[in-house]
Protein backbone atom coordinates (compact mmCIF):
# COMPACT_ATOMS: atom_id res chain seq x y z
CA UNK A 1 0.00 0.00 0.00
CA UNK A 2 2.73 2.08 0.79
CA UNK A 3 4.59 1.40 -1.88
CA UNK A 4 1.79 1.98 -4.40
CA UNK A 5 1.15 5.26 -2.63
CA UNK A 6 4.96 6.55 -2.78
CA UNK A 7 5.40 5.60 -6.42
CA UNK A 8 1.97 7.52 -7.35
CA UNK A 9 3.51 10.61 -5.45
CA UNK A 10 6.77 9.55 -7.74
CA UNK A 11 4.75 10.14 -10.73
CA UNK A 12 2.77 12.41 -9.47
CA UNK A 13 6.24 14.90 -9.27
CA UNK A 14 7.38 13.81 -12.55
CA UNK A 15 4.23 14.81 -13.96
CA UNK A 16 4.02 18.33 -11.87
CA UNK A 17 7.82 18.98 -13.71
CA UNK A 18 6.86 18.61 -17.40
CA UNK A 19 3.53 19.92 -17.26
CA UNK A 20 5.42 22.97 -15.75
CA UNK A 21 8.12 22.58 -18.50
CA UNK A 22 5.37 22.49 -20.85
CA UNK A 23 3.41 25.29 -19.91
CA UNK A 24 6.84 27.76 -19.93
CA UNK A 25 8.09 25.94 -23.02
CA UNK A 26 8.83 29.17 -25.33
CA UNK A 27 10.49 28.50 -28.75
CA UNK A 28 13.87 30.02 -29.03
CA UNK A 29 14.07 32.60 -31.70
CA UNK A 30 17.40 32.67 -32.03
CA UNK A 31 20.44 30.33 -31.68
CA UNK A 32 22.52 30.38 -28.62
CA UNK A 33 26.03 31.78 -28.06
CA UNK A 34 27.82 27.88 -28.57
CA UNK A 35 24.97 26.89 -31.09
CA UNK A 36 25.58 30.16 -33.14
CA UNK A 37 29.58 29.72 -32.66
CA UNK A 38 29.13 25.85 -34.34
CA UNK A 39 26.50 27.22 -36.91
CA UNK A 40 28.26 29.67 -38.00
CA UNK A 41 32.12 28.34 -37.88
CA UNK A 42 31.83 24.98 -38.73
CA UNK A 43 31.62 25.26 -42.61
CA UNK A 44 34.69 27.54 -42.03
CA UNK A 45 36.61 26.30 -39.72
CA UNK A 46 35.92 21.99 -40.19
CA UNK A 47 34.99 22.01 -43.57
CA UNK A 48 31.82 19.53 -42.40
CA UNK A 49 28.66 19.88 -44.27
CA UNK A 50 27.18 18.00 -41.11
CA UNK A 51 27.53 19.75 -38.20
CA UNK A 52 26.75 17.25 -35.60
CA UNK A 53 29.64 15.30 -37.42
CA UNK A 54 31.97 17.76 -36.71
CA UNK A 55 31.18 18.33 -33.33
CA UNK A 56 31.20 14.58 -32.50
CA UNK A 57 34.82 14.07 -34.06
CA UNK A 58 36.29 17.57 -33.67
CA UNK A 59 34.96 19.94 -31.51
CA UNK A 60 34.12 17.21 -28.30
CA UNK A 61 36.64 14.19 -29.98
CA UNK A 62 37.97 13.84 -26.80
CA UNK A 63 34.18 12.28 -25.40
CA UNK A 64 34.19 10.25 -28.47
CA UNK A 65 37.11 8.59 -27.81
CA UNK A 66 35.79 8.10 -24.07
CA UNK A 67 32.16 6.59 -25.54
CA UNK A 68 34.05 4.45 -27.95
CA UNK A 69 35.63 3.07 -24.48
CA UNK A 70 33.24 2.46 -22.85
CA UNK A 71 31.59 0.25 -25.56
CA UNK A 72 34.99 -1.55 -25.98
CA UNK A 73 34.51 -2.02 -22.40
CA UNK A 74 31.01 -3.50 -22.87
CA UNK A 75 32.02 -5.85 -25.77
CA UNK A 76 34.94 -7.08 -23.30
CA UNK A 77 33.18 -7.57 -20.39
CA UNK A 78 30.37 -9.29 -22.36
CA UNK A 79 33.11 -11.59 -23.57
CA UNK A 80 34.73 -12.62 -19.82
CA UNK A 81 31.36 -13.39 -18.45
CA UNK A 82 29.95 -15.44 -21.44
CA UNK A 83 33.44 -17.64 -22.37
CA UNK A 84 32.53 -20.29 -19.37
CA UNK A 85 29.81 -21.00 -20.58
CA UNK A 86 30.84 -21.86 -24.70
CA UNK A 87 29.92 -25.11 -25.78
CA UNK A 88 30.53 -27.12 -29.03
CA UNK A 89 28.78 -25.77 -32.25
CA UNK A 90 28.52 -29.62 -32.88
CA UNK A 91 26.97 -30.57 -30.19
CA UNK A 92 23.20 -28.29 -30.38
CA UNK A 93 20.76 -29.52 -32.23
CA UNK A 94 18.18 -26.32 -33.47
CA UNK A 95 15.48 -26.75 -35.82
CA UNK A 96 16.19 -25.62 -39.20
CA UNK A 97 15.46 -21.79 -40.42
CA UNK A 98 12.89 -21.29 -42.95
CA UNK A 99 13.92 -21.21 -46.52
CA UNK A 100 12.24 -17.54 -46.85
CA UNK A 101 14.87 -16.65 -43.91
CA UNK A 102 17.70 -18.22 -45.26
CA UNK A 103 17.02 -16.73 -48.88
CA UNK A 104 16.45 -13.43 -47.63
CA UNK A 105 19.41 -13.26 -45.12
CA UNK A 106 21.47 -14.04 -48.15
CA UNK A 107 20.15 -11.19 -50.27
CA UNK A 108 19.84 -8.89 -47.82
CA UNK A 109 23.22 -9.36 -45.30
CA UNK A 110 25.39 -7.93 -48.24
CA UNK A 111 22.84 -4.96 -48.73
CA UNK A 112 22.56 -3.92 -45.02
CA UNK A 113 26.51 -4.21 -44.26
CA UNK A 114 27.02 -1.64 -47.62
CA UNK A 115 24.84 0.29 -45.75
CA UNK A 116 26.34 0.53 -42.58
CA UNK A 117 29.54 1.09 -44.74
CA UNK A 118 27.93 3.90 -46.69
CA UNK A 119 26.83 5.47 -43.67
CA UNK A 120 30.06 6.12 -41.58
CA UNK A 121 32.04 6.87 -44.86
CA UNK A 122 29.30 9.56 -45.49
CA UNK A 123 29.43 10.75 -41.68
CA UNK A 124 30.52 14.47 -42.45
CA UNK A 125 28.54 15.17 -45.83
CA UNK A 126 25.02 13.35 -44.29
CA UNK A 127 23.06 12.62 -41.43
CA UNK A 128 24.76 9.75 -39.30
CA UNK A 129 28.30 8.10 -38.84
CA UNK A 130 30.32 6.16 -36.91
CA UNK A 131 28.11 5.07 -34.03
CA UNK A 132 25.04 4.77 -36.71
CA UNK A 133 27.14 3.15 -39.37
CA UNK A 134 28.44 1.02 -36.84
CA UNK A 135 25.07 -0.66 -35.23
CA UNK A 136 23.50 -1.12 -39.29
CA UNK A 137 26.90 -3.19 -40.02
CA UNK A 138 25.88 -5.24 -37.01
CA UNK A 139 22.55 -5.51 -37.85
CA UNK A 140 23.63 -7.28 -40.52
CA UNK A 141 25.42 -9.64 -38.93
CA UNK A 142 22.90 -10.29 -36.73
CA UNK A 143 20.89 -11.48 -39.59
CA UNK A 144 23.60 -13.96 -40.52
CA UNK A 145 23.46 -15.24 -37.33
CA UNK A 146 19.91 -15.75 -36.83
CA UNK A 147 19.64 -17.07 -40.41
CA UNK A 148 22.51 -19.79 -39.51
CA UNK A 149 23.27 -20.33 -35.89
CA UNK A 150 25.25 -23.13 -36.24
CA UNK A 151 27.72 -20.42 -38.48
CA UNK A 152 30.78 -19.69 -36.47
CA UNK A 153 32.19 -16.21 -37.17
CA UNK A 154 36.03 -15.99 -36.94
CA UNK A 155 36.16 -14.27 -33.43
CA UNK A 156 40.26 -13.48 -34.55
CA UNK A 157 38.79 -11.36 -37.64
CA UNK A 158 36.70 -9.47 -35.60
CA UNK A 159 39.40 -8.58 -32.85
CA UNK A 160 41.95 -7.87 -35.57
CA UNK A 161 39.30 -5.59 -37.08
CA UNK A 162 38.50 -3.99 -33.80
CA UNK A 163 41.83 -3.46 -32.49
CA UNK A 164 43.06 -2.45 -35.83
CA UNK A 165 40.80 0.53 -35.90
CA UNK A 166 41.27 1.54 -32.45
CA UNK A 167 45.03 2.22 -32.17
CA UNK A 168 44.64 3.70 -35.95
CA UNK A 169 42.22 6.04 -34.20
CA UNK A 170 44.39 6.71 -31.51
CA UNK A 171 47.28 7.15 -33.77
CA UNK A 172 45.55 9.73 -35.78
CA UNK A 173 44.38 11.34 -32.46
CA UNK A 174 48.50 12.01 -31.60
CA UNK A 175 49.58 12.91 -34.91
CA UNK A 176 47.10 15.92 -34.42
CA UNK A 177 49.27 16.80 -31.62
CA UNK A 178 52.41 16.79 -33.64
CA UNK A 179 51.16 17.88 -37.33
CA UNK A 180 47.96 19.89 -36.43
CA UNK A 181 46.56 21.86 -33.36
CA UNK A 182 46.35 19.56 -30.75
CA UNK A 183 44.78 15.68 -29.83
CA UNK A 184 42.12 14.78 -32.32
CA UNK A 185 42.73 18.10 -34.58
CA UNK A 186 40.90 16.87 -37.82
CA UNK A 187 43.10 19.73 -39.61
CA UNK A 188 46.08 16.77 -40.34
CA UNK A 189 44.41 16.58 -43.86
CA UNK A 190 43.38 19.30 -46.46
CA UNK A 191 40.39 20.67 -45.52
CA UNK A 192 39.07 20.15 -49.65
CA UNK A 193 36.18 20.97 -50.67
CA UNK A 194 32.74 21.39 -48.74
CA UNK A 195 30.35 18.95 -49.97
CA UNK A 196 32.76 16.49 -50.84
CA UNK A 197 33.96 12.85 -50.32
CA UNK A 198 37.29 13.90 -49.36
CA UNK A 199 37.13 16.62 -47.40
CA UNK A 200 36.77 18.20 -44.02
CA UNK A 201 40.79 17.26 -42.92
CA UNK A 202 40.77 13.63 -40.89
CA UNK A 203 37.29 13.33 -40.20
CA UNK A 204 36.08 10.51 -42.98
CA UNK A 205 38.95 8.64 -41.75
CA UNK A 206 38.78 8.81 -37.95
CA UNK A 207 34.89 8.07 -38.49
CA UNK A 208 35.32 5.24 -40.53
CA UNK A 209 37.73 3.25 -37.94
CA UNK A 210 35.08 4.71 -35.32
CA UNK A 211 32.00 2.72 -37.43
CA UNK A 212 34.64 -0.21 -38.13
CA UNK A 213 35.29 -0.55 -34.23
CA UNK A 214 31.70 0.14 -33.12
CA UNK A 215 30.62 -2.63 -35.62
CA UNK A 216 33.23 -5.16 -34.09
CA UNK A 217 32.44 -4.52 -30.81
CA UNK A 218 28.51 -5.30 -31.44
CA UNK A 219 29.51 -7.99 -33.70
CA UNK A 220 31.38 -9.36 -30.91
CA UNK A 221 29.12 -9.07 -28.15
CA UNK A 222 26.15 -10.71 -30.87
CA UNK A 223 28.69 -13.39 -31.66
CA UNK A 224 29.20 -14.32 -28.09
CA UNK A 225 25.57 -14.31 -27.18
CA UNK A 226 24.65 -16.73 -30.09
CA UNK A 227 27.72 -19.22 -29.25
CA UNK A 228 27.16 -19.26 -25.68
CA UNK A 229 24.94 -22.08 -24.50
CA UNK A 230 24.34 -22.27 -20.87
CA UNK A 231 24.57 -19.21 -19.15
CA UNK B 1 5.17 23.92 -36.46
CA UNK B 2 1.80 23.26 -39.12
CA UNK B 3 -1.35 21.50 -37.89
CA UNK B 4 -0.38 18.54 -39.96
CA UNK B 5 2.85 17.82 -38.30
CA UNK B 6 1.42 18.66 -34.88
CA UNK B 7 -1.62 16.29 -35.24
CA UNK B 8 1.11 13.28 -36.48
CA UNK B 9 3.30 13.99 -33.47
CA UNK B 10 0.46 13.84 -30.61
CA UNK B 11 -0.77 10.68 -32.25
CA UNK B 12 3.15 8.96 -32.81
CA UNK B 13 3.37 10.35 -28.59
CA UNK B 14 0.15 8.59 -27.97
CA UNK B 15 0.83 5.54 -29.75
CA UNK B 16 4.39 5.21 -28.08
CA UNK B 17 2.64 5.55 -24.70
CA UNK B 18 -0.31 2.76 -25.81
CA UNK B 19 2.88 0.05 -27.02
CA UNK B 20 4.70 1.15 -23.67
CA UNK B 21 1.46 0.40 -21.42
CA UNK B 22 1.13 -2.96 -23.57
CA UNK B 23 4.79 -3.85 -23.26
CA UNK B 24 4.72 -3.38 -19.43
CA UNK B 25 1.07 -4.97 -18.93
CA UNK B 26 0.69 -7.52 -21.30
CA UNK B 27 1.08 -11.44 -20.27
CA UNK B 28 2.87 -12.24 -23.50
CA UNK B 29 6.61 -12.02 -23.44
CA UNK B 30 7.66 -12.04 -26.85
CA UNK B 31 4.66 -9.50 -27.39
CA UNK B 32 6.17 -7.47 -24.49
CA UNK B 33 9.17 -7.55 -26.37
CA UNK B 34 7.77 -6.20 -29.68
CA UNK B 35 6.12 -3.54 -28.15
CA UNK B 36 9.46 -2.64 -26.70
CA UNK B 37 10.93 -2.15 -30.06
CA UNK B 38 7.90 -0.32 -30.87
CA UNK B 39 8.14 2.05 -28.57
CA UNK B 40 11.75 2.82 -30.10
CA UNK B 41 10.77 2.75 -33.56
CA UNK B 42 7.75 5.29 -32.73
CA UNK B 43 10.42 7.42 -30.64
CA UNK B 44 13.11 7.37 -33.48
CA UNK B 45 9.92 8.67 -36.59
CA UNK B 46 9.39 11.36 -33.39
CA UNK B 47 13.29 12.71 -33.58
CA UNK B 48 13.04 12.28 -37.26
CA UNK B 49 10.13 14.73 -36.97
CA UNK B 50 12.13 17.27 -34.66
CA UNK B 51 14.39 17.27 -37.16
CA UNK B 52 17.32 15.61 -35.20
CA UNK B 53 18.11 12.48 -38.20
CA UNK B 54 21.51 11.82 -36.15
CA UNK B 55 19.58 10.56 -33.15
CA UNK B 56 16.91 9.45 -35.12
CA UNK B 57 19.03 6.88 -36.96
CA UNK B 58 20.82 5.55 -33.39
CA UNK B 59 17.13 5.26 -31.95
CA UNK B 60 15.91 3.23 -35.29
CA UNK B 61 19.23 0.92 -35.40
CA UNK B 62 19.94 0.14 -31.60
CA UNK B 63 17.10 0.68 -29.90
CA UNK B 64 14.37 -0.99 -32.13
CA UNK B 65 17.00 -3.49 -33.97
CA UNK B 66 19.84 -4.68 -31.87
CA UNK B 67 17.68 -4.35 -28.40
CA UNK B 68 14.77 -6.18 -29.68
CA UNK B 69 17.00 -8.87 -31.22
CA UNK B 70 18.92 -9.52 -27.93
CA UNK B 71 16.12 -9.60 -26.18
CA UNK B 72 14.91 -12.66 -28.03
CA UNK B 73 18.07 -14.29 -28.13
CA UNK B 74 18.12 -14.26 -24.22
CA UNK B 75 13.87 -15.58 -24.42
CA UNK B 76 15.32 -17.87 -26.64
CA UNK B 77 18.35 -18.76 -24.23
CA UNK B 78 16.14 -18.91 -21.54
CA UNK B 79 13.36 -21.12 -22.81
CA UNK B 80 16.20 -23.84 -24.10
CA UNK B 81 17.25 -24.07 -20.44
CA UNK B 82 14.01 -24.40 -18.85
CA UNK B 83 13.55 -27.63 -21.50
CA UNK B 84 17.03 -28.88 -20.19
Amino acid sequence: MIRKFAALLILAGIAAIFTGLLFTYEPDAELNTTARYYAERTAADIGAANIVTAIVVTYRGLDTLGEVTVLFLTAAIVGLVLARGRRRKEDRHLAPVGELLATGSRFLAPLIILLGVYVFVNGHLTPGGGFQGGAIIASGVLLILLADPCRCLSHRIIDTVESVSGLFYVGIALLGIVLAGGFLDSHLLPRGELGDLFSAGAIPLIYSLIGLKVGAEFSSILAHLSETEEL
Amino acid sequence: MSGLLLALTILLAAAMIGAALVAILGKSMPIAILAAGLVSLLASVLFLLLASPDVAMTEAAIGSGLTTFLFFFILGRMRGGEHD
